[in-house]
């Protein structure tokens, strides 16, 4: 009884606790929240239809403001400085005929632009005007300024006050001030194309920064970047390096100025040299003597190499050399240029390749760059090489990608979105032409559907072979349709052998080689399988070469692997068919690749290369291999071991393959295109890939291609 | 049973009667005692941050403090249009708690001329939240004199509704105005009959305006900061899961200027099953905001903007539209047709993965654009949209809070978030291809890390045959052995590499996988300490293909994951299939990167759980890799008998039987620590070009391969 009581009590003071522990504790949250909102919920908005609707603009001022505004060339934009209906047939570029002398570099300019596929021999039909006057240093002190230009550019046939010309600038202003707007001439609506801008005094979505580039600088090509390793944690002997003149006086030196303060000798090295200049023993501070010293200790090139993070301070101008040279040795650059505009960073997105710093807080920089944790050093210097090879490694990426971004800017062109410009392979190789999505390109990770296109080139006829290869091909789970390229030549049969295979066969008349990779409506398919007609394929080695490429859809993936060389005794490059134990080539004879590659063989190749290919009738898979691996960076896959992968019994009536000019010519092409790339894009690779149980001693009913078991090589 | 109750009786009697009156007062003891104790600790709480400065109260907000300006008080100097982030802004009042953005926020005073009128209307509610969001952000302090970001209480938010001259005079007034510096004026409404400038007229000195509506002219790139105009409609909309989308353009604002509207009636007419075209109700009531008229149908706004697949956003008197957001809020694609407009926060979003842009004299071809986009770009520009809006601009709390953050990637740019941070949703820290598409440079070889306990014979037998590896360029011995040292090192082969012994402290699994720093090498060659069948050639072609493929694992003994249907699961294999998805770290390479991976970023507690049950660390690795890069594992050459090529007899079944049911249960825990089934198959394997080719061997670089 007692003890029923006690438990009772118990049990009730329980209740009564957590009753005011929870009761109260929402009696209290309720009283808080009617307490707290009320305030704002009785509050009026700050918007009210009624001022929507009266807030009318009614007389029209909008564009007519813009237009008066263009009057200020100072304040121009694309809307009000530029004549679009220029450009309504494509992005064309015309250059002037070349006045006066102009300097080397400023050549450079003009010979890739003349080489390019923007250029235009017709000045009507231009979009875009270059000057044939050497606008690059506007610096009146130098050697190269070119005098008169006002009156120069007044003479000049479609000036028009500038509208759509172009104008490319290194160096404005000159001491002491080096004002950057100060080029000595009248822009008036052209667009200019300048290195060291600021953000501030260029004019947005309108001017251009571009980068300071030396007279070295490449033409074409290009050197790669000086980091292809990966070490993880970096192990670099220096956090942080600067080796530079510094000005003592005068705009733009207090940076430098101040760099002997964060100098420690063992992982940061800033070291400063006042010698420069006729007059620097006049000019020189009490600093001056110990600076020169501990200058003299380190060289430049050594100290890019070893150090994971590299100054880049402004000099008498924004920016400077020492940028891209950073940027190529994969030496992460810290940006202490207050206001620079670093060079397209409208497309660019420096965030992920360099650390931003304030010359105001020059001494936080050992702490900002040791605070970088390792896994971001890595992906800094991984984007740094990223741009430097894809962007800026040769006059022709750093003037190419100008004339994208301008690009762009025509509303019927087609825009990237900010991660095709900042992801492998960059915008340069990516035509907004090709399609609006992102997810039909190769190089996303989306599937790349599981049906291909069979595209067979026939030279030859409806012949025993080509029917063959069609009811293999015909065959495959993963056919969409066959397109048989029929070449003009020959008259179509009027029965031909394959009207009883079950695939849709369409019949596509082609004139000339490169044809075969003209992207055509009919092809819907990401894959695509080109084939040579006597190609000796079975179903199982087109399927398994299918699910291959479906993992590397960037990639061309085939049968027929072929290498080049360096030929030393003829100082060429070789190409060669024999075995060998690594391959540079697959042949599109026997091959998949992505349908994308058409609308890139057609669009983007110089018209010297697709001249190259017309005039031989051959090399044309060799040019396809060239693309692919400048696009990608990566050597073509081949797959299993087949090798011979024309059927001999044919090859007498017409085949090429038999000529021995036929090898000769090709390596002809080879060394062509490498001149024209301005480098050998491709690489090799040391292996092929084969089905999992290939060859492996278990029974045959266990491996799925059992056909190719029994190709013999 | 019976003993502890009679113990528990003894004492009864003694304290019987008491017990009762005890009891209870026990219980109103500690009841009172913890009634007092929790009001003193919540006050203590306000009172420790009140230490100094009051934190700022909006309690107030119907009945401020008033403060009255005086007539001929000084107000603010006029905008300084050539303001930017590095001569109008002190940075030195940034920094005083680290890499920390302080902002401040004046406390709420109603401003009032000398004839106590105010000089705005009545706060908004807008304005209101703004003001509480920064308060409950990370970003607020209560110290003006710690604070780098200054926010005068001033609702600016819409220039119709406040006093140009009086506001700058009040703002002039401030006690840390200091001609403007390091203050942030919030502005969505800019402009006024009639020439509705892009920016707020009022005077604000060296202030960094927050402000809608911005033409390229007047935004001051890396100093203001662009918002959107927020729109009242959306406060309670919810958007419908499925809606057809009917109207492939809808056009819905009702203060588009003349000439656009009348474009529109042309587009109208050609198009007329194409574009919807809403104006506002003159025969219902023309203020609801809440429905829109086309001719005589009603529509509840914005909900009918669900019906539309894009959505026009035309300028009116202003640049910055509030139809923008409620676009967006639908699901609809905006099209922004208005010249030289200043996007939303500019600068950080990329617009055109979620907008399409089309310029003031196309506005007639504006279908034919539009009819020109892709199926798949629609859904990809929707998709992007709605995230976006979820993300930034779904309440005036995210706008407030973004604001901020741009603020702090200006103020500590070296910790400025990329444009993967901002445009890439489910961004997980990681880039998917951390490695470039590169072939690994050859020249500084691998390093062999051998995970050994006591077998010291095979050990040795490993270490001679690795070494005749040429590219192998260090051998690292991972001494898991706590109860026994290592070999005096006399007594290990001489070889002619280097070769070190790191002695760990618990025998633990993950030890091979720690990125030590003796790995100087890119690639490491994880192998257990049995696998001594592995040839010189085999191993030099598997770093070949390394080379090739840096960022997967590539090795030798693969297995697969298959689908159970009938216990509906995960199950393990590793019989002789088509297809691989997983290759052991028994005998694989792969990069250092991954191992520091697995040591700091494994998720859940997959690493403990290996380290507890002593297996499966090469599936877990796997996982890791498969899941981080998206990519599969590749298998070199033909398969081996890896295991014990001599023992055939049955006992080893039974284990191996466990062994299998473990390593399933493995693959099931993981998957699910996941979420998903990261692991990918693949049914190919990488040989030498010249593999089983009936071809001269001395001509072959790797012969000495794919014997059992």
């Amino acid at each position: 009884m007692q003890a029923k009581k006690r438990y009772l009590l118990l049990f009730i003071t329980c209740a009564f606790l957590a009753y005011c522990y929870f009761g109260g504790y929402r009696l209290k949250s309720e009283k808080w929240t009617v307490k707290k909102q009320e305030p704002h919920e009785k509050l009026p908005s700050y918007l009210t239809l009624n001022e929507e609707f009266y807030d009318k603009d009614l007389k029209s001022t909008g564009i007519n403001n813009l237009l008066l505004v263009s009057r200020n060339t100072n304040q121009c934009r694309m809307e009000t400085c530029f004549d679009f209906t220029r450009c309504r047939q494509g992005f064309t570029v015309y250059v002037y005929p070349i006045e006066d002398n102009i300097s080397p570099l400023y050549q450079k300019i003009l010979n890739v632009i003349t080489e390019s596929r923007y250029y235009t021999t017709d000045p009507s039909r231009a979009c875009m005007f270059v000057l044939g006057l050497d606008t690059l240093d506007r610096d009146p002190l130098s050697a190269e300024f070119v005098h008169n230009l006002p009156s120069k550019l007044l003479r000049l046939t479609y000036w028009n006050n500038g509208r759509n010309h172009l104008i490319f600038n290194l160096y404005s202003g000159t001491w002491p001030d080096y004002a950057e707007e100060s080029l000595s001439f009248d822009l008036g609506y052209a667009i200019l194309a300048k290195a060291s801008m600021s953000q501030f005094k260029l004019r947005p979505n309108f001017d251009i920064s571009i980068p300071l580039f030396g007279k070295q600088h490449p033409e074409r090509g290009g050197e790669p970047g000086q980091a292809p390793e990966n070490h993880f944690p970096t192990n670099k002997k220096y956090v942080a390096a600067f080796k530079g003149k510094r000005y003592v006086h005068g705009i733009g030196s207090e940076t430098r100025n101040a760099l002997y303060h964060l100098h420690n000798g063992k992982d940061l090295v800033f070291v400063t040299t006042c010698r420069h200049g006729k007059s620097w023993r006049e000019l020189q501070d009490e600093h001056c003597q110990q600076d020169n010293q501990e200058y003299d200790m380190y060289d430049y090139e050594i100290l890019l190499m070893n150090s994971t993070f590299c100054l880049v301070p402004r000099g008498r101008r924004l920016g400077s050399f020492r940028f891209l040279e950073a940027l190529r040795a994969g030496c992460i650059p810290v940006i202490l240029s207050n206001g620079w505009a670093l060079p397209f960073h409208e497309r660019i997105n420096w965030e992920q390749a360099v650390i931003f710093s304030d010359e105001r807080l020059l001494l936080q920089i050992p702490d900002i760059v040791r605070s970088v944790s390792n896994a971001d050093i890595l992906k800094y210097r991984q984007q740094t090489q990223f741009l430097w090879e894809r962007y800026f490694s040769s006059v022709e990426k750093i003037i190419f990608t100008v004339f994208e971004t301008l690009r762009e800017r025509l509303p019927w062109e087609g825009k990237r979105e900010g991660s095709v410009w900042n992801s492998s392979p960059g915008a340069l190789v990516t035509l907004p032409q090709f399609t609006d999505s992102q997810q039909e390109l190769p190089f996303s990770n989306c599937e790349p559907g599981n049906t291909f296109t069979a595209i067979i080139y026939s030279q030859l006829g409806s012949t025993a072979v080509l029917y063959r290869l069609l009811r293999s091909v015909a065959k495959s789970k993963y056919l969409d349709k066959i397109i048989l390229m029929w070449n003009t030549d020959i008259p179509l049969p009027r029965r031909p052998r394959w009207q009883g295979i079950r695939a849709s066969i369409h019949v596509v008349a082609a004139n000339g080689i490169s044809h075969r990779f003209y992207p055509q409506k009919l092809m819907t398919t990401s894959a695509v399988l080109s084939l040579d007609e006597d190609a000796t394929l079975n179903t199982d080695e087109i399927d398994f070469a299918f699910t291959v490429w479906r993992y590397f859809p960037e990639r061309i993936v085939g049968y027929p692997a072929r290498s080049h060389y360096w030929d030393d005794s003829k100082r060429s490059w070789g190409y060669t068919s024999k075995w060998t134990n690594d391959y540079s080539i697959v042949l599109t004879g026997a091959a998949f690749y992505h349908r994308y590659y058409n609308t890139l063989y057609t669009e983007l190749l110089s018209s010297t290369l697709h001249k190259t290919v017309a005039q031989s009738q051959n090399c044309e898979d060799i040019l396809m291999n060239f693309l692919v691996s400048h696009v990608t960076r990566r050597p073509p896959i081949k797959v299993t071991q087949r090798k011979l992968y024309k059927d001999t019994t044919v090859a007498g009536i017409r085949s090429p393959w038999n000529d021995p000019d036929h090898f000769i010519q090709r390596q002809t092409c080879m060394n062509t295109f490498v001149a024209v790339f301005g480098y050998m894009p491709l690489l090799r690779s040391n292996m092929r890939l084969d089905p999992v149980l290939f060859k492996d001693s278990v029974s045959n009913l266990r491996k799925k291609y059992r056909q190719i078991e029994l190709v013999s090589n | 049973m019976s003993i502890p109750t009679r113990i528990a009786q003894k004492p009864k009697r003694a304290l019987h009667r008491y017990r009762n009156f005890f009891l209870t007062f026990f219980v109103l003891l500690s009841l009172s005692v913890t009634i007092i104790l929790t009001s003193y600790l919540s006050s203590l709480g306000k009172t420790v941050k009140r230490s100094k400065y009051t934190a700022l109260t909006l309690d107030n907000v119907n009945s401020p403090v008033v403060k009255q300006i005086a007539i001929n008080s000084p107000s603010a100097n006029p905008t300084n249009a050539s303001c930017n982030y590095f001569n109008c802004f002190n940075i030195y009042r940034c920094g005083n708690q680290g890499n920390k953005l302080l902002v401040y926020v004046y406390p709420l005073k109603n401003y009032v001329d000398p004839a106590n009128v105010p000089v705005t209307n009545q706060i908004s509610k807008e304005f209101y939240l703004i003001l509480q969001a920064i308060a409950g952000s990370s970003f607020y302090t209560s110290d003006p004199f710690e604070a780098c970001l200054f926010i005068p209480s001033i609702d600016t938010l819409n220039q119709n509704r406040l006093r140009v001259k009086e506001v700058s005079q009040a703002l002039k007034s401030l006690e840390f105005w200091n001609d403007g510096e390091n203050h942030l004026i919030f502005n969505m409404i800019p402009g006024s009959v009639p020439d509705y400038n892009t920016v707020i007229d009022i005077p604000v000195s060296k202030a960094m305006i927050a402000g809608a509506g911005f033409s390229s002219l007047t935004y001051r790139a890396g100093f203001d900061v662009s918002l959107p105009v927020y729109s009242p409609h959306l406060e309670n909309y919810k958007r419908q899961a499925q809606n057809r989308r009917n109207w492939l353009i809808i056009s819905s604002q009702i203060n588009i200027n003349s000439a656009f509207q009348q474009d529109l009636i042309e587009v109208k007419i050609t198009f007329p099953n194409d574009l919807m075209v809403l104006g506002p109700c003159y025969h219902h009531n023309p203020m609801n905001s809440s429905i829109r008229c086309a001719g005589e149908d009603v529509y509840n706004y914005p909900d009918v903007l669900e019906t539309g697949t894009f959505c026009l956003v035309i300028r009116g008197a202003r640049l910055g539209q509030s139809s923008l957001l409620e676009a967006m809020a639908a699901g609809c694609i905006p099209v922004v047709i208005a010249d030289s407009l200043t996007m939303p926060f500019h600068g950080v979003i990329d617009w055109i993965r979620a907008a399409i842009f089309v310029r003031e004299v196309d506005i007639l071809k504006a279908p034919e654009i539009l009819k020109n986009v892709s199926r798949k770009r629609v859904v990809e520009l929707r998709q992007h949209g709605t995230w976006l809006y979820e993300r930034y601009f779904k309440s005036i709390q995210a706008i407030t809070e973004t604001t901020l953050e741009i603020m702090s990637d200006r103020v500590y740019p070296h910790l400025a978030r990329d444009y993967n941070y901002w445009n890439v949703p489910q961004y997980p820290g990681i880039v998917p291809s951390l490695f470039l598409p590169v072939t690994a440079p050859k020249t500084r070889g691998f390093t062999a890390v051998i995970l050994t306990y006591d077998r010291l014979e095979s050990l040795f037998i490993l270490i001679t045959k690795l070494v005749k590896a040429p590219s192998l360029s260090k051998v690292l011995v991972i001494w898991n052995n706590q109860r026994k040292d290592p070999p005096e090192p006399s007594q290990w082969p001489k070889i002619n590499r280097p070769l070190k012994v790191i002695q760990t402290k618990a025998n633990k699994l993950s030890n091979r996988f720690y990125p030590y720093d003796e790995i100087e090498t890119e690639a490491m060659l994880s192998i257990d300490d049995d696998i001594v069948m592995l040839t010189a050639d085999e191993l030099e072609f598997g770093f070949e293909v390394w080379r090739e493929f840096p960022d997967r694992i590539v090795g030798f003994p693969s297995r697969t994951h298959i689908w159970d249907n009938s216990s509906i699961c995960w199950k393990y294999e590793s019989e002789w299939t088509n297809h691989i998805s997983m290759v052991l770290t028994g005998a694989a390479f792969h990069h250092k990167y991954w191992s520091y991976m697995y040591t700091t970023s494994m998720p859940g507690d997959i690493k403990e759980w290996v380290d507890d049950h002593m297996n499966c660390e090469d599936i877990a690795m796997n996982f890791l890799v498969a899941n981080m890069s998206g990519k599969p594992p590749i298998k070199v050459t033909s398969r081996k008998k890896f295991k014990c090529p001599e023992c055939t007899n049955t006992e080893m079944l039974s284990a191996d039987l466990n062994h299998m049911i473990e390593r399933s249960q493995c693959i099931n825990r993981f998957s699910s620590v996941y979420g998903t089934m990261p692991l990918k198959s693949v049914e190919f394997r990488a040989d030498p070009v010249l593999y089983k080719d009936v071809f001269p061997k001395k001509l072959k670089r790797f012969n000495d391969i794919g014997s059992l």
